[in-house]
């Protein structure tokens, strides 16, 4: 088994010699830049890659990866973009990178960057403390829309967790009282210990206090059920949450691309050298591994049509972000 | 007893060669890596993190955590020597471990803060054993307003902590709180002080602040006073190593209380930096030799690095149990945790207990190996003082300079270092004093986030800071009467000095 592998990999890899000419390849270290700190799910997906690269030899430069995650990622992206025509720095974040620059003055602007793949797309759900009186999403919008706000936590401020929240009150009418944490495993907490009434974290950020019943998820903002995979607590596993749709929350879908982007002036040659690694990697039962770990949805988007999905996920954050009034002058 | 039980196969799985050597290699990498300020604990562990893909979970971990005990090790032993603390949670160890390396006693400062910390981390270890299901219970209750009176208290234990002005300490401390909120401010995202710089959007870095600070600032005073130093005719003899370890019983109360202090901080989690802090501002307060205090008491060694062992240590836990990270280093164990193909989070326990006392028992393993190793390495380092000052002195600069650089990489940090260490110069001169500034900058701007989450929580009243629980309302207490101690105690000493005055007239 290891042997075949081997040989179709120096197969492969003699093909790759002989087309070289054309091609480009990287002949120093890349560096692997995470707009997220250690621990984070960015830093997650990153390290995933690379362990997946190293391990099935998809690409003979070494690898280093720094985190780069002050300034809730523009470092990163500063960073990542700052130098042109750098074809070794490959930056990994997800939809902030358009976001960001939208609504504070970052020192980098998004059309400083190319893409290069969308590799998964991360869930939303509405999760409760699993004490919380609302046992579906309809009684919980309808509780959110008397009071005088539930409490909602999310990580970060201004970002995908606060955008979402105000599309659901601008979509329902329920009121929220938005408490930015660092992170999503701090909100995750803060709802396990009842301290907020809920949050909309992704699936991997709770799913450790949904496991031991100290949360649990009202429905989740996709188009269709979750994958199944095996049960997370003794009577559910993630398809038996429903879609906040056919809950009765008009939203269809909410969804955080994890991305990967090069700066804007390198040659196409590159953008698709990378882009191909990234496709092999996406074919390896590592990644379909962490993808099933972490619960999201695993895609691959490059080229037009992950630019068409960009251009389309930064216009209803935009607008959402206008009306807020978020916006940097 | 399951505990116990649970315990005892933990140590079959990790009393294995393999995983000893492990041990070992692990202790040294961060002993390195932690003599080296700027690449830390936290830089250490990611590094080796790309290593451990392969591993098996248990080994990695116990290679990871072997390499953060020797990196907590290591930052002390910079701190003691140069007055460069390797780690934000050793900062508090300068204030006298360097003043004792300059009077000569470097080999009994060093053995005295890795025995301390030895025992911090052990009490933390048994701490865990003992109490792992009803720790994740109360680290639960912990919300943003206890979050933030925890963080009042560590401020307050420092205000008042007896010598000197406390209104230079104020005055320092709201230096601190200023550089603090430089870069993006995470409530509402905007940007506050960056100037239009966009490497100030991530904020000063605190490392950065401290080798200007303490590094650049002490090198500066000793030119000063004439290139003099004393370590040099300090003799190093195996027999002060001796003489240091058998006065330890004399500090069991210091020992005792910083123990329990990190392990509340560790816990709840205020982290290592804040209980090594609070920790030196309670040891000097109920000390009878306030006044020796910086001047290079050994009980100011003693006391922050048991609380940053012990707390070091029980950061684990509810990086465990809860899936919280109590420290930096924590957060990039628990990426690797995810990555090896385990969820951190309270059915940890249940699911993976061969994970879970595997690590523990690997905790105690690593620790007794740790001291051992690193009090092998005291005559070594205590002999890099007997160099000459003029060879030394540049050396430490090119350190500070590239420490400064290994941080994120960036070319202002470097520059950032110098006024930093001119200021660290000046407050010396002018007798402010220097650690209510590095204190303010480490948790001011979590104490900040902490204040307003609370804010929003209870739509804008004070009162949530008590009437939350009763955790929230007695540490708030605690902290008020500390924050006004000094003045409590001026009012009593004049009552009880007009008392005296009428006595003498009658």
């Amino acid at each position: 088994m290891f042997k075949t592998k081997l040989i179709a990999t120096m197969l492969a890899s003699a093909f790759c010699a002989a087309g070289a000419s054309a091609a480009w390849t990287p002949d120093k270290p890349v560096e692997f830049i995470v707009t997220s700190g250690a621990g984070g799910g960015t830093d997650i997906f990153t390290r995933t890659i690379q362990s997946i690269i190293v391990k099935n030899k998809l690409m003979d430069a070494p690898i280093v990866v720094v985190n780069k995650g002050g300034g809730a990622g523009s470092e990163g992206y500063v960073y990542g973009s700052a130098e042109q025509n750098n074809s070794y720095r490959v930056t990994f974040g997800t939809n902030n990178e358009d976001l960001l620059p939208l609504v504070a003055k970052m020192g980098y602007s998004s059309e400083g960057f190319t893409p290069v793949a969308a590799m998964a797309l991360d869930e939303f759900l509405i999760w409760v403390n699993s004490n919380s009186p609302h046992k579906d999403a309809k009684s919980f919008i309808e509780a959110a829309k008397k009071g005088d706000g539930l409490r909602m936590g999310g990580s970060q401020s201004k970002d995908t967790d606060q955008t979402l929240v105000s599309i659901i009150s601008e979509a329902t009418g329920a009121k929220f009282t938005y408490i930015p944490f660092k992170s999503g495993g701090e909100a995750a907490i803060q709802l396990a210990g009842a301290h907020i009434d809920s949050n909309v974290n992704n699936p991997n950020e709770n799913i450790g206090q949904w496991k031991a019943n100290m949360v649990r998820p009202l429905c989740v903002f996709s188009p269709k059920r979750m994958a199944a995979g095996p049960k997370v607590t003794k009577d559910m596993s993630w398809s038996d949450i429903p879609t906040c749709k056919e809950s009765g929350v008009p939203i269809e879908t909410y969804q955080m691309p994890r991305t990967i982007w090069l700066p804007a002036g390198v040659s196409p040659e590159v953008v698709t050298f990378y882009s191909n690694v990234m496709a092999k990697v996406q074919q390896t039962p590592d990644w379909k591994a962490y993808i099933e770990k972490t619960s999201q949805t695993g895609t691959f988007m490059a080229g037009d049509e992950l630019r068409k999905y960009i251009t389309q996920d930064t216009a209803r954050a935009y607008s959402v972000f206008k009306r807020e009034g978020w916006l940097a002058k | 007893m399951d505990n116990f039980s649970n315990l005892m196969d933990g140590f079959a799985i990790a009393f294995s060669f393999f995983h000893l050597a492990l041990m070992a290699v692990g202790v040294l990498l961060g002993i390195l890596v932690g003599v080296l300020p700027g690449l830390g604990a936290p830089n250490g562990v990611s590094l080796l993190l790309p290593l451990t893909f392969t591993m098996d979970p248990v080994s990695a971990i116990i290679l990871l955590t072997s390499m953060y005990w020797g990196a907590l090790f290591g930052g002390s032993t910079t701190s003691i020597l140069f007055n460069i603390p390797g780690e934000p949670s050793s900062v508090a160890t300068t204030f006298d471990g360097y003043p004792m390396a300059q009077q000569g006693h470097a080999t009994h400062a060093l053995t005295l803060a890795f025995m301390s910390a030895g025992f911090g981390a052990m009490f933390g270890v048994v701490v865990i054993t003992v109490l792992s299901g009803w720790v994740t219970q109360f680290a639960l209750k912990f919300s943003s307003p206890e979050y933030f009176a925890v963080f009042l208290l560590t401020f307050a234990s420092f205000i008042g902590m007896g010598s000197g002005s406390a209104f230079k300490a104020i005055v320092s401390m709201m230096l601190g709180f200023a550089f603090a909120t430089v870069g993006m401010d995470g409530i509402s995202g905007n940007m506050r002080l960056t100037f239009g710089f966009s490497e100030l959007v991530k904020g000063i870095s605190f490392l950065v602040a401290v080798i200007g600070l303490f590094g650049l600032g002490e090198l500066m005073q000793t030119m000063e006073e004439g290139l003099r130093f004393d370590g040099i005719h300090a003799r190093i003899r195996i027999r002060d190593v001796f003489k240091a370890v058998a006065s330890m019983p004399s500090h069991w109360m210091t020992l005792l209380r910083s123990s329990l202090i990190g392990c509340w901080m560790g816990i709840t989690p205020g982290g290592p930096t804040a209980a090594s802090f609070m920790s030196y501002g309670l040891a000097k307060r109920f000390s009878r030799r306030k006044e020796h205090f910086g001047k290079g008491e050994p009980a100011g060694v003693v006391a922050p690095e048991t609380a940053d062992h012990s707390a070091g240590t029980c950061a684990i836990l509810p990086m465990l149990a809860l899936g919280v990270p109590g420290s930096a280093t924590a957060a990039v164990m628990m990426g690797g945790l995810m990555i090896w193909g385990l969820t951190p989070g309270p059915m940890l326990f249940i699911e993976r207990p061969d994970f879970v006392w595997g690590t523990i028992a690997s905790m105690y393993l690593g620790n007794v190996m740790a001291v051992v190793l690193v009090l092998a390495t005291v005559p070594m380092f205590a002999a890099i003082l007997r160099i000459p000052f003029s060879i030394i002195g540049p050396m430490i600069v090119v350190v500070c300079f590239i420490g400064a650089y290994t941080i994120s990489g960036s070319r202002l940090d470097l520059w950032l270092a110098l006024p930093f260490g001119i200021l660290g110069y000046v407050f010396k001169k002018l007798g402010y004093p220097i650690a209510p500034m590095v204190l303010a900058m480490v948790l001011g701007d979590k104490a900040e986030d902490a204040f307003r989450q609370s804010m929003m929580m209870s739509k804008g009243s004070l009162a949530i800071f008590w009437n939350n629980s009763t955790l929230v309302a007695t540490i708030m207490s605690l902290a008020m009467l500390l924050l006004f101690w000094p003045m409590v105690s001026m009012i009593i000493r004049h009552l009880r000095g007009a008392e005296h005055g009428r006595r003498i007239s009658a």
